[in-house]
Protein backbone atom coordinates (compact mmCIF):
# COMPACT_ATOMS: atom_id res chain seq x y z
CA UNK A 1 0.00 0.00 0.00
CA UNK A 2 2.76 2.44 0.93
CA UNK A 3 4.64 1.51 -2.23
CA UNK A 4 1.61 2.54 -4.27
CA UNK A 5 1.11 5.83 -2.41
CA UNK A 6 4.77 6.76 -2.95
CA UNK A 7 4.43 6.62 -6.74
CA UNK A 8 3.99 9.91 -8.64
CA UNK A 9 0.37 11.07 -8.85
CA UNK A 10 0.13 10.61 -12.61
CA UNK A 11 1.38 7.01 -12.38
CA UNK A 12 -1.17 6.29 -9.65
CA UNK A 13 -3.93 7.73 -11.82
CA UNK A 14 -2.80 5.70 -14.81
CA UNK A 15 -2.67 2.49 -12.76
CA UNK A 16 -6.16 3.10 -11.37
CA UNK A 17 -7.50 3.77 -14.84
CA UNK A 18 -5.87 0.60 -16.16
CA UNK A 19 -7.38 -1.37 -13.28
CA UNK A 20 -10.86 -0.07 -14.13
CA UNK A 21 -10.45 -1.07 -17.79
CA UNK A 22 -9.02 -4.49 -16.91
CA UNK A 23 -11.92 -5.23 -14.55
CA UNK A 24 -14.84 -3.71 -16.47
CA UNK A 25 -14.14 -4.98 -19.99
CA UNK A 26 -14.05 -8.71 -19.11
CA UNK A 27 -17.07 -8.39 -16.79
CA UNK A 28 -19.03 -6.56 -19.49
CA UNK A 29 -18.05 -9.24 -22.01
CA UNK A 30 -19.08 -11.97 -19.61
CA UNK A 31 -22.39 -10.15 -19.11
CA UNK A 32 -23.20 -10.24 -22.83
CA UNK A 33 -22.40 -13.96 -22.70
CA UNK A 34 -24.52 -14.53 -19.61
CA UNK A 35 -27.34 -12.57 -21.19
CA UNK A 36 -27.53 -15.08 -24.05
CA UNK A 37 -27.34 -18.07 -21.75
CA UNK A 38 -29.92 -16.72 -19.27
CA UNK A 39 -32.29 -15.82 -22.10
CA UNK A 40 -31.88 -19.36 -23.44
CA UNK A 41 -32.69 -20.93 -20.08
CA UNK A 42 -35.73 -18.69 -19.64
CA UNK A 43 -36.98 -19.63 -23.10
CA UNK A 44 -36.14 -23.38 -22.71
CA UNK A 45 -33.43 -23.31 -25.37
CA UNK A 46 -29.89 -24.67 -25.00
CA UNK A 47 -28.27 -21.36 -25.97
CA UNK A 48 -24.69 -21.11 -27.27
CA UNK A 49 -23.18 -24.60 -26.75
CA UNK A 50 -20.87 -25.33 -29.71
CA UNK A 51 -17.79 -23.13 -29.39
CA UNK A 52 -14.71 -24.79 -27.94
CA UNK A 53 -10.96 -24.31 -28.06
CA UNK A 54 -9.29 -27.32 -29.74
CA UNK A 55 -7.12 -27.92 -26.66
CA UNK A 56 -10.15 -28.39 -24.42
CA UNK A 57 -11.76 -30.90 -26.80
CA UNK A 58 -9.62 -33.68 -25.34
CA UNK A 59 -10.10 -32.74 -21.65
CA UNK A 60 -12.56 -35.40 -20.38
CA UNK A 61 -15.32 -33.96 -18.15
CA UNK A 62 -14.39 -30.28 -17.95
CA UNK A 63 -14.16 -29.70 -21.71
CA UNK A 64 -17.70 -30.78 -22.65
CA UNK A 65 -19.06 -29.03 -19.55
CA UNK A 66 -17.48 -25.69 -20.54
CA UNK A 67 -18.65 -26.27 -24.12
CA UNK A 68 -22.25 -26.83 -23.02
CA UNK A 69 -21.99 -23.73 -20.81
CA UNK A 70 -20.86 -21.68 -23.80
CA UNK A 71 -17.83 -20.39 -21.91
CA UNK A 72 -15.73 -19.96 -25.06
CA UNK A 73 -18.40 -18.02 -26.91
CA UNK A 74 -17.15 -14.96 -25.03
CA UNK A 75 -13.72 -15.17 -26.67
CA UNK A 76 -15.26 -15.93 -30.07
CA UNK A 77 -17.57 -12.91 -29.86
CA UNK A 78 -14.82 -10.61 -28.69
CA UNK A 79 -12.50 -11.67 -31.51
CA UNK A 80 -15.31 -11.32 -34.02
CA UNK A 81 -15.87 -7.68 -33.04
CA UNK A 82 -12.15 -7.03 -33.20
CA UNK A 83 -11.60 -8.50 -36.67
CA UNK A 84 -14.78 -7.39 -38.41
CA UNK A 85 -14.41 -4.68 -41.03
CA UNK A 86 -14.93 -1.21 -39.58
CA UNK A 87 -17.53 0.37 -41.84
CA UNK A 88 -18.35 4.07 -41.79
CA UNK A 89 -21.45 4.60 -43.93
CA UNK A 90 -21.26 7.34 -46.55
CA UNK A 91 -24.07 9.58 -45.31
CA UNK A 92 -22.86 10.05 -41.74
CA UNK A 93 -21.17 12.96 -40.02
CA UNK A 94 -17.78 11.27 -39.63
CA UNK A 95 -16.46 13.18 -36.62
CA UNK A 96 -19.47 12.65 -34.35
CA UNK A 97 -20.12 9.14 -35.72
CA UNK A 98 -16.69 7.98 -34.57
CA UNK A 99 -16.73 10.09 -31.42
CA UNK A 100 -20.07 8.77 -30.11
CA UNK A 101 -18.92 5.27 -28.98
CA UNK A 102 -15.85 6.84 -27.37
CA UNK A 103 -18.03 9.32 -25.50
CA UNK A 104 -20.15 6.38 -24.33
CA UNK A 105 -17.12 4.79 -22.68
CA UNK A 106 -15.91 7.87 -20.76
CA UNK A 107 -18.74 8.30 -18.23
CA UNK A 108 -19.35 4.54 -18.10
CA UNK A 109 -15.81 3.87 -16.91
CA UNK A 110 -15.24 7.01 -14.82
CA UNK A 111 -18.27 6.44 -12.58
CA UNK A 112 -16.61 3.22 -11.40
CA UNK A 113 -14.02 5.27 -9.51
CA UNK A 114 -16.64 6.78 -7.19
CA UNK A 115 -18.17 3.46 -6.13
CA UNK A 116 -16.70 1.79 -3.04
CA UNK A 117 -16.38 -1.92 -3.81
CA UNK A 118 -15.49 -3.34 -0.43
CA UNK A 119 -14.35 -2.55 3.06
CA UNK A 120 -11.72 -3.70 5.42
CA UNK A 121 -11.19 -3.50 9.16
CA UNK A 122 -7.85 -2.30 10.46
CA UNK A 123 -6.23 -3.51 13.66
CA UNK A 124 -7.96 -0.84 15.72
CA UNK A 125 -11.33 -2.25 14.64
CA UNK A 126 -12.28 0.69 12.41
CA UNK A 127 -14.04 -0.09 9.12
CA UNK A 128 -12.63 1.74 6.11
CA UNK A 129 -14.04 1.54 2.57
CA UNK A 130 -12.00 0.41 -0.44
CA UNK A 131 -12.49 2.75 -3.38
CA UNK A 132 -10.52 4.52 -6.07
CA UNK A 133 -11.57 8.14 -5.45
CA UNK A 134 -12.89 8.94 -2.00
CA UNK A 135 -15.03 12.06 -2.44
CA UNK A 136 -17.54 13.24 0.10
CA UNK A 137 -20.23 13.78 -2.55
CA UNK A 138 -19.94 10.20 -3.84
CA UNK A 139 -23.49 9.58 -4.98
CA UNK A 140 -23.83 13.02 -6.57
CA UNK A 141 -20.59 12.40 -8.46
CA UNK A 142 -21.93 9.11 -9.84
CA UNK A 143 -25.20 10.74 -10.94
CA UNK A 144 -23.46 13.78 -12.43
CA UNK A 145 -20.91 11.86 -14.48
CA UNK A 146 -23.41 9.18 -15.51
CA UNK A 147 -25.78 11.87 -16.80
CA UNK A 148 -23.20 12.74 -19.46
CA UNK A 149 -23.68 9.31 -21.05
CA UNK A 150 -26.77 10.63 -22.82
CA UNK A 151 -24.59 12.52 -25.33
CA UNK A 152 -23.22 9.34 -26.84
CA UNK A 153 -26.73 8.18 -27.75
CA UNK A 154 -27.86 11.60 -28.99
CA UNK A 155 -24.73 12.10 -31.08
CA UNK A 156 -24.80 8.56 -32.44
CA UNK A 157 -28.40 8.99 -33.54
CA UNK A 158 -27.87 12.41 -35.02
CA UNK A 159 -24.56 11.69 -36.74
CA UNK A 160 -25.95 8.54 -38.39
CA UNK A 161 -28.09 10.86 -40.52
CA UNK A 162 -30.84 8.32 -41.03
CA UNK A 163 -34.41 8.02 -39.78
CA UNK A 164 -34.39 5.15 -37.26
CA UNK A 165 -31.23 6.11 -35.36
CA UNK A 166 -32.56 9.66 -35.20
CA UNK A 167 -35.87 8.52 -33.68
CA UNK A 168 -33.94 6.40 -31.19
CA UNK A 169 -31.84 9.39 -30.15
CA UNK A 170 -34.90 11.60 -29.70
CA UNK A 171 -36.53 8.98 -27.50
CA UNK A 172 -33.36 8.51 -25.49
CA UNK A 173 -32.90 12.18 -24.72
CA UNK A 174 -36.49 12.59 -23.52
CA UNK A 175 -36.49 9.32 -21.55
CA UNK A 176 -33.18 9.75 -19.75
CA UNK A 177 -33.90 13.31 -18.64
CA UNK A 178 -37.38 12.31 -17.43
CA UNK A 179 -36.28 9.39 -15.28
CA UNK A 180 -33.29 11.20 -13.81
CA UNK A 181 -35.74 13.20 -11.66
CA UNK A 182 -37.31 10.12 -10.06
CA UNK A 183 -33.88 8.51 -9.64
CA UNK A 184 -32.53 11.49 -7.72
CA UNK A 185 -35.68 12.01 -5.63
CA UNK A 186 -35.85 8.35 -4.63
CA UNK A 187 -32.49 8.38 -2.82
CA UNK A 188 -33.17 11.55 -0.84
CA UNK A 189 -34.95 9.77 2.07
CA UNK A 190 -31.86 7.59 2.55
CA UNK A 191 -29.61 10.62 2.89
CA UNK A 192 -32.16 12.51 5.03
CA UNK A 193 -31.91 9.59 7.44
CA UNK A 194 -28.11 9.36 7.30
CA UNK A 195 -27.55 13.09 7.81
CA UNK A 196 -29.11 13.23 11.25
CA UNK A 197 -28.98 16.58 13.09
CA UNK A 198 -25.55 17.24 14.54
CA UNK A 199 -23.61 15.14 12.03
CA UNK A 200 -21.45 16.54 9.25
CA UNK A 201 -23.44 16.45 6.00
CA UNK A 202 -22.40 13.78 3.54
CA UNK A 203 -23.48 12.12 0.30
CA UNK A 204 -20.92 9.35 0.64
CA UNK A 205 -21.96 5.86 -0.46
CA UNK A 206 -19.69 4.23 2.11
CA UNK A 207 -21.53 6.15 4.85
CA UNK A 208 -24.80 4.63 3.64
CA UNK A 209 -23.38 1.14 4.14
CA UNK A 210 -22.04 2.10 7.55
CA UNK A 211 -25.57 3.02 8.58
CA UNK A 212 -26.84 -0.41 7.57
CA UNK A 213 -24.25 -2.24 9.65
CA UNK A 214 -25.08 -0.90 13.10
CA UNK A 215 -26.20 -3.00 16.04
CA UNK A 216 -29.85 -3.47 16.97
CA UNK A 217 -32.98 -4.20 14.98
CA UNK A 218 -33.29 -0.81 13.22
CA UNK A 219 -29.55 -0.31 12.93
CA UNK A 220 -28.95 -3.57 11.09
CA UNK A 221 -31.99 -3.41 8.80
CA UNK A 222 -31.09 -2.73 5.19
CA UNK A 223 -32.71 0.30 3.63
CA UNK A 224 -34.73 -1.91 1.29
CA UNK A 225 -36.58 -3.07 4.42
CA UNK A 226 -37.05 0.35 5.96
CA UNK A 227 -37.57 2.26 2.69
CA UNK A 228 -39.13 -0.16 0.20
CA UNK A 229 -40.81 2.52 -1.93
CA UNK A 230 -37.51 4.35 -2.43
CA UNK A 231 -35.90 1.09 -3.52
CA UNK A 232 -38.74 0.35 -5.94
CA UNK A 233 -38.65 3.80 -7.55
CA UNK A 234 -34.86 3.66 -7.75
CA UNK A 235 -34.77 0.27 -9.45
CA UNK A 236 -37.45 1.22 -12.01
CA UNK A 237 -35.67 4.49 -12.80
CA UNK A 238 -32.41 2.57 -13.04
CA UNK A 239 -33.88 0.27 -15.69
CA UNK A 240 -34.93 3.35 -17.65
CA UNK A 241 -31.57 5.10 -17.23
CA UNK A 242 -29.61 2.09 -18.43
CA UNK A 243 -31.93 1.58 -21.43
CA UNK A 244 -32.80 -1.93 -20.33
CA UNK A 245 -35.97 -3.66 -21.31
CA UNK A 246 -38.83 -2.92 -20.64
CA UNK A 247 -37.50 0.63 -21.16
CA UNK A 248 -35.18 0.13 -24.14
CA UNK A 249 -36.92 2.74 -26.27
CA UNK A 250 -33.71 4.10 -27.86
CA UNK A 251 -33.02 0.80 -29.60
CA UNK A 252 -36.33 -1.09 -29.58
CA UNK A 253 -35.56 -3.60 -32.33
CA UNK A 254 -39.14 -4.34 -33.31
CA UNK A 255 -39.97 -0.80 -34.40
CA UNK A 256 -36.62 0.98 -34.88
CA UNK A 257 -34.40 -1.79 -36.34
CA UNK A 258 -31.57 -1.10 -33.89
CA UNK A 259 -32.37 2.42 -32.77
CA UNK A 260 -29.41 4.68 -32.23
CA UNK A 261 -26.87 2.02 -33.21
CA UNK A 262 -28.51 0.86 -36.45
CA UNK A 263 -25.63 2.20 -38.55
CA UNK A 264 -22.90 0.88 -36.27
CA UNK A 265 -20.98 -2.36 -36.56
CA UNK A 266 -17.88 -4.17 -35.38
CA UNK A 267 -15.89 -2.67 -32.53
CA UNK A 268 -17.74 0.65 -32.41
CA UNK A 269 -20.96 -1.27 -31.80
CA UNK A 270 -19.25 -3.38 -29.15
CA UNK A 271 -18.14 -0.23 -27.30
CA UNK A 272 -21.79 0.83 -26.93
CA UNK A 273 -22.51 -2.51 -25.33
CA UNK A 274 -19.55 -2.49 -23.01
CA UNK A 275 -20.76 0.97 -21.93
CA UNK A 276 -24.31 -0.30 -21.40
CA UNK A 277 -23.19 -3.22 -19.25
CA UNK A 278 -20.73 -1.00 -17.42
CA UNK A 279 -23.59 1.39 -16.59
CA UNK A 280 -25.63 -1.58 -15.40
CA UNK A 281 -22.79 -2.75 -13.16
CA UNK A 282 -22.29 0.69 -11.63
CA UNK A 283 -26.05 1.16 -11.23
CA UNK A 284 -26.41 -2.21 -9.52
CA UNK A 285 -23.43 -1.33 -7.34
CA UNK A 286 -25.09 1.89 -6.20
CA UNK A 287 -28.35 0.02 -5.54
CA UNK A 288 -26.53 -2.63 -3.51
CA UNK A 289 -24.71 0.03 -1.48
CA UNK A 290 -27.81 2.11 -0.80
CA UNK A 291 -30.48 -0.50 -0.27
CA UNK A 292 -28.93 -3.98 0.01
CA UNK A 293 -26.38 -3.38 2.74
CA UNK A 294 -23.27 -3.11 0.57
CA UNK A 295 -20.66 -5.58 1.79
CA UNK A 296 -22.69 -6.85 4.76
CA UNK A 297 -23.51 -10.54 4.14
CA UNK A 298 -27.17 -10.65 5.28
CA UNK A 299 -29.48 -8.19 7.09
CA UNK A 300 -28.65 -7.71 10.78
CA UNK A 301 -25.22 -9.37 10.33
CA UNK A 302 -22.46 -6.84 9.62
CA UNK A 303 -19.10 -7.51 8.02
CA UNK A 304 -17.38 -7.07 11.40
CA UNK A 305 -19.65 -9.71 12.97
CA UNK A 306 -18.96 -12.12 10.12
CA UNK A 307 -15.22 -11.55 10.50
CA UNK A 308 -15.59 -12.33 14.20
CA UNK A 309 -17.42 -15.60 13.45
CA UNK A 310 -14.84 -16.68 10.90
CA UNK A 311 -12.00 -15.75 13.27
CA UNK A 312 -10.26 -13.45 10.76
CA UNK A 313 -10.98 -10.17 12.53
CA UNK A 314 -7.30 -9.25 12.77
CA UNK A 315 -6.47 -9.71 9.07
CA UNK A 316 -7.35 -6.57 7.03
CA UNK A 317 -6.47 -8.21 3.70
CA UNK A 318 -8.64 -11.31 4.29
CA UNK A 319 -11.59 -9.23 5.50
CA UNK A 320 -11.17 -6.94 2.48
CA UNK A 321 -11.17 -9.91 0.10
CA UNK A 322 -14.32 -11.36 1.68
CA UNK A 323 -16.10 -8.00 1.57
CA UNK A 324 -15.25 -7.62 -2.13
CA UNK A 325 -16.54 -11.16 -2.80
CA UNK A 326 -19.82 -10.42 -1.00
CA UNK A 327 -20.24 -7.13 -2.87
CA UNK A 328 -19.50 -8.68 -6.27
CA UNK A 329 -21.85 -11.58 -5.48
CA UNK A 330 -24.66 -9.11 -4.82
CA UNK A 331 -23.89 -7.22 -8.03
CA UNK A 332 -24.01 -10.48 -10.02
CA UNK A 333 -27.38 -11.26 -8.45
CA UNK A 334 -28.59 -7.80 -9.50
CA UNK A 335 -27.30 -8.34 -13.05
CA UNK A 336 -29.18 -11.63 -13.17
CA UNK A 337 -32.28 -9.72 -12.04
CA UNK A 338 -31.77 -7.26 -14.91
CA UNK A 339 -31.63 -10.14 -17.40
CA UNK A 340 -34.53 -11.96 -15.79
CA UNK A 341 -36.73 -8.89 -16.17
CA UNK A 342 -35.55 -8.34 -19.74
CA UNK A 343 -36.65 -11.79 -20.86
CA UNK A 344 -39.89 -11.79 -18.86
CA UNK A 345 -41.55 -8.39 -19.28
CA UNK A 346 -42.56 -7.12 -22.74
CA UNK A 347 -41.39 -3.69 -23.91
CA UNK A 348 -43.52 -0.62 -23.15
CA UNK A 349 -44.81 1.66 -25.86
CA UNK A 350 -43.13 5.04 -25.93
CA UNK A 351 -46.18 6.95 -24.65
CA UNK A 352 -46.46 4.44 -21.81
CA UNK A 353 -42.83 5.09 -20.86
CA UNK A 354 -43.49 8.82 -20.65
CA UNK A 355 -46.72 8.29 -18.73
CA UNK A 356 -45.08 5.97 -16.20
CA UNK A 357 -42.20 8.40 -15.75
CA UNK A 358 -44.11 11.63 -15.29
CA UNK A 359 -47.55 10.61 -14.03
CA UNK A 360 -46.76 7.61 -11.84
CA UNK A 361 -43.11 7.36 -10.80
CA UNK A 362 -42.45 11.07 -10.17
CA UNK A 363 -45.55 11.65 -7.95
CA UNK A 364 -44.74 8.42 -6.12
CA UNK A 365 -41.16 9.57 -5.52
CA UNK A 366 -42.31 13.00 -4.29
CA UNK A 367 -44.98 11.50 -1.98
CA UNK A 368 -42.42 9.03 -0.64
CA UNK A 369 -39.99 11.88 0.03
CA UNK A 370 -42.60 13.99 1.86
CA UNK A 371 -43.78 11.07 4.03
CA UNK A 372 -40.24 10.07 4.97
CA UNK A 373 -39.18 13.70 5.56
CA UNK A 374 -42.02 14.13 8.08
CA UNK A 375 -41.33 10.74 9.67
CA UNK A 376 -37.58 11.32 9.95
CA UNK A 377 -38.15 14.80 11.37
CA UNK A 378 -40.41 13.31 14.07
CA UNK A 379 -38.00 10.46 14.92
CA UNK A 380 -34.79 12.48 14.95
CA UNK A 381 -36.31 15.50 16.73
CA UNK B 1 0.23 22.25 -10.06
CA UNK B 2 -2.96 24.03 -8.94
CA UNK B 3 -1.91 27.16 -10.81
CA UNK B 4 -1.27 25.14 -13.98
CA UNK B 5 -4.66 23.39 -13.68
CA UNK B 6 -6.36 26.77 -13.23
CA UNK B 7 -4.70 28.07 -16.40
CA UNK B 8 -5.55 24.94 -18.40
CA UNK B 9 -9.20 24.86 -17.35
CA UNK B 10 -9.81 28.59 -17.74
CA UNK B 11 -8.19 28.78 -21.18
CA UNK B 12 -10.10 25.65 -22.21
CA UNK B 13 -13.49 27.01 -21.19
CA UNK B 14 -12.77 30.45 -22.67
CA UNK B 15 -11.76 28.92 -26.02
CA UNK B 16 -14.85 26.71 -26.00
CA UNK B 17 -17.03 29.71 -25.13
CA UNK B 18 -15.64 31.49 -28.19
CA UNK B 19 -16.40 28.32 -30.14
CA UNK B 20 -20.08 28.52 -29.11
CA UNK B 21 -20.42 31.99 -30.63
CA UNK B 22 -18.31 31.37 -33.72
CA UNK B 23 -19.53 27.96 -34.90
CA UNK B 24 -22.25 28.16 -37.52
CA UNK B 25 -23.46 24.60 -37.04
CA UNK B 26 -25.83 24.58 -34.08
CA UNK B 27 -24.89 21.05 -32.92
CA UNK B 28 -21.22 22.09 -32.84
CA UNK B 29 -22.19 25.14 -30.80
CA UNK B 30 -24.06 22.97 -28.28
CA UNK B 31 -21.07 20.63 -28.00
CA UNK B 32 -18.79 23.62 -27.38
CA UNK B 33 -21.20 24.74 -24.64
CA UNK B 34 -20.90 21.29 -23.09
CA UNK B 35 -17.08 21.41 -23.21
CA UNK B 36 -17.06 24.91 -21.77
CA UNK B 37 -19.24 23.74 -18.86
CA UNK B 38 -16.86 20.81 -18.29
CA UNK B 39 -13.98 23.29 -18.10
CA UNK B 40 -15.85 25.37 -15.51
CA UNK B 41 -16.61 22.21 -13.50
CA UNK B 42 -12.87 21.51 -13.59
CA UNK B 43 -12.24 25.02 -12.21
CA UNK B 44 -14.67 24.33 -9.36
CA UNK B 45 -12.92 21.04 -8.59
CA UNK B 46 -9.54 22.77 -8.48
CA UNK B 47 -11.11 25.18 -5.95
CA UNK B 48 -12.23 22.17 -3.85
CA UNK B 49 -15.88 23.06 -4.49
CA UNK B 50 -16.85 19.49 -5.40
CA UNK B 51 -20.54 19.99 -4.74
CA UNK B 52 -20.78 22.95 -7.14
CA UNK B 53 -18.79 21.08 -9.78
CA UNK B 54 -21.03 18.01 -9.69
CA UNK B 55 -24.24 20.04 -9.52
CA UNK B 56 -23.08 21.98 -12.57
CA UNK B 57 -22.46 18.70 -14.39
CA UNK B 58 -25.74 17.14 -13.26
CA UNK B 59 -28.03 20.07 -14.01
CA UNK B 60 -26.42 21.99 -16.85
CA UNK B 61 -24.17 19.52 -18.67
CA UNK B 62 -26.38 16.49 -18.05
CA UNK B 63 -29.85 17.93 -18.55
CA UNK B 64 -30.01 21.50 -19.88
CA UNK B 65 -27.53 21.09 -22.75
CA UNK B 66 -29.08 17.70 -23.54
CA UNK B 67 -32.41 19.47 -23.98
CA UNK B 68 -30.72 22.14 -26.12
CA UNK B 69 -29.40 19.41 -28.41
CA UNK B 70 -32.85 17.79 -28.35
CA UNK B 71 -34.48 21.04 -29.51
CA UNK B 72 -31.78 21.68 -32.13
CA UNK B 73 -32.32 18.22 -33.57
CA UNK B 74 -36.10 18.53 -33.39
CA UNK B 75 -36.20 21.84 -35.26
CA UNK B 76 -33.48 21.23 -37.79
CA UNK B 77 -32.53 17.62 -38.36
CA UNK B 78 -29.49 18.50 -40.43
CA UNK B 79 -28.05 20.43 -37.52
CA UNK B 80 -27.74 22.96 -40.33
CA UNK B 81 -25.96 26.24 -40.79
CA UNK B 82 -27.61 29.52 -39.97
CA UNK B 83 -29.03 31.53 -42.92
CA UNK B 84 -27.35 34.67 -44.21
CA UNK B 85 -27.95 37.63 -41.89
CA UNK B 86 -29.94 40.70 -42.82
CA UNK B 87 -28.45 44.19 -43.03
CA UNK B 88 -30.07 45.24 -39.72
CA UNK B 89 -28.58 42.22 -37.93
CA UNK B 90 -25.15 43.00 -39.34
CA UNK B 91 -25.42 46.64 -38.22
CA UNK B 92 -26.56 45.59 -34.74
CA UNK B 93 -23.63 43.16 -34.56
CA UNK B 94 -21.21 45.95 -35.49
CA UNK B 95 -22.67 48.27 -32.83
CA UNK B 96 -22.44 45.52 -30.20
CA UNK B 97 -18.84 44.78 -31.20
CA UNK B 98 -17.97 48.48 -30.96
CA UNK B 99 -19.56 48.68 -27.50
CA UNK B 100 -17.64 45.62 -26.27
CA UNK B 101 -14.40 46.99 -27.74
CA UNK B 102 -15.02 50.37 -26.08
CA UNK B 103 -15.77 48.69 -22.75
CA UNK B 104 -12.70 46.46 -22.88
CA UNK B 105 -10.53 49.36 -24.04
CA UNK B 106 -11.62 51.67 -21.25
CA UNK B 107 -11.14 48.86 -18.75
CA UNK B 108 -7.64 48.15 -20.05
CA UNK B 109 -6.73 51.85 -19.97
CA UNK B 110 -8.22 53.01 -16.70
CA UNK B 111 -10.02 50.18 -14.95
CA UNK B 112 -8.88 48.36 -11.87
CA UNK B 113 -10.17 45.10 -10.45
CA UNK B 114 -10.53 45.68 -6.74
CA UNK B 115 -10.07 42.21 -5.30
CA UNK B 116 -12.19 41.86 -2.17
CA UNK B 117 -10.03 41.13 0.84
CA UNK B 118 -10.14 37.63 2.21
CA UNK B 119 -11.66 39.07 5.38
CA UNK B 120 -14.60 40.43 3.42
CA UNK B 121 -15.74 36.98 2.26
CA UNK B 122 -17.62 35.03 4.92
CA UNK B 123 -15.93 31.66 5.41
CA UNK B 124 -18.73 29.12 5.36
CA UNK B 125 -16.80 26.17 4.01
CA UNK B 126 -17.46 23.98 0.99
CA UNK B 127 -19.22 21.14 2.78
CA UNK B 128 -22.70 19.99 1.91
CA UNK B 129 -24.01 21.22 5.24
CA UNK B 130 -22.53 24.69 4.81
CA UNK B 131 -24.27 25.14 1.46
CA UNK B 132 -27.57 23.84 2.78
CA UNK B 133 -27.39 26.09 5.84
CA UNK B 134 -26.73 29.19 3.73
CA UNK B 135 -29.51 28.33 1.28
CA UNK B 136 -32.08 27.90 4.02
CA UNK B 137 -31.09 30.94 6.10
CA UNK B 138 -29.34 33.89 4.41
CA UNK B 139 -30.43 33.12 0.84
CA UNK B 140 -33.89 31.74 1.54
CA UNK B 141 -35.74 34.60 -0.17
CA UNK B 142 -33.75 34.50 -3.47
CA UNK B 143 -34.13 30.71 -3.59
CA UNK B 144 -37.87 30.95 -3.06
CA UNK B 145 -38.19 33.70 -5.69
CA UNK B 146 -36.24 31.65 -8.26
CA UNK B 147 -38.38 28.61 -7.46
CA UNK B 148 -41.52 30.70 -7.95
CA UNK B 149 -40.20 31.99 -11.28
CA UNK B 150 -39.62 28.42 -12.46
CA UNK B 151 -43.15 27.49 -11.37
CA UNK B 152 -44.57 30.40 -13.41
CA UNK B 153 -42.53 29.26 -16.43
CA UNK B 154 -43.78 25.71 -16.03
CA UNK B 155 -47.44 26.78 -15.82
CA UNK B 156 -46.90 29.08 -18.80
CA UNK B 157 -45.49 26.24 -20.89
CA UNK B 158 -48.40 23.98 -19.99
CA UNK B 159 -50.95 26.68 -20.88
CA UNK B 160 -49.24 27.53 -24.17
CA UNK B 161 -48.77 23.94 -25.29
CA UNK B 162 -52.27 22.77 -24.36
CA UNK B 163 -54.41 21.81 -27.31
CA UNK B 164 -57.87 23.35 -27.54
CA UNK B 165 -60.83 20.98 -27.47
CA UNK B 166 -61.79 19.99 -30.99
CA UNK B 167 -59.01 22.14 -32.45
CA UNK B 168 -55.86 20.02 -32.31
Amino acid sequence: MDVFLNLPVLVQVALKGLAVICVMFPIAGACSMAERKVSAWIQSRPGPNRTILPVFRWVPVVGPFLQKLGAFQLAADGLKFLFKEEIVPGQVNRLYFILAPVIAMIPALSTVTFVPFGASIDHAGRVFPLMLANVDVGLLAVFAVASLGIYSIILAGWASNSKYPFLGAMRASAQLVSYELSLTLSVLPVFLWINAPGTAGTMSLAKAVEFQSQAGFWGGAWFIITMPVSALVFIIALFAETNRQPFDMPESESDLVGGFHTEYGAFKWALFFVAEYSNMIVGSGVFVLLFLGGWNPIPWVSLATLAGWLGIAGHPVLVGAISILIFIGKILAMLFFFMWVRWTVPRFRYDQVMEIGWKKLLPLAIANLVVYAIGIALIQK
Amino acid sequence: MAHLLFLVFSVFSAVCAAGIVLSRNSVNAAMFLLLSLLGIAGLFVSLDAFLLAFLLLLVYAGAVVALFVFIVMLLDTGGGTSPARSLVAKLAGLVALALIAAGLGSFALRGRLAAPGAAGIPAVGASLKAYAYQLFTLYLLPVEIVGFLLLITMIGVIVLSRKEEGNP
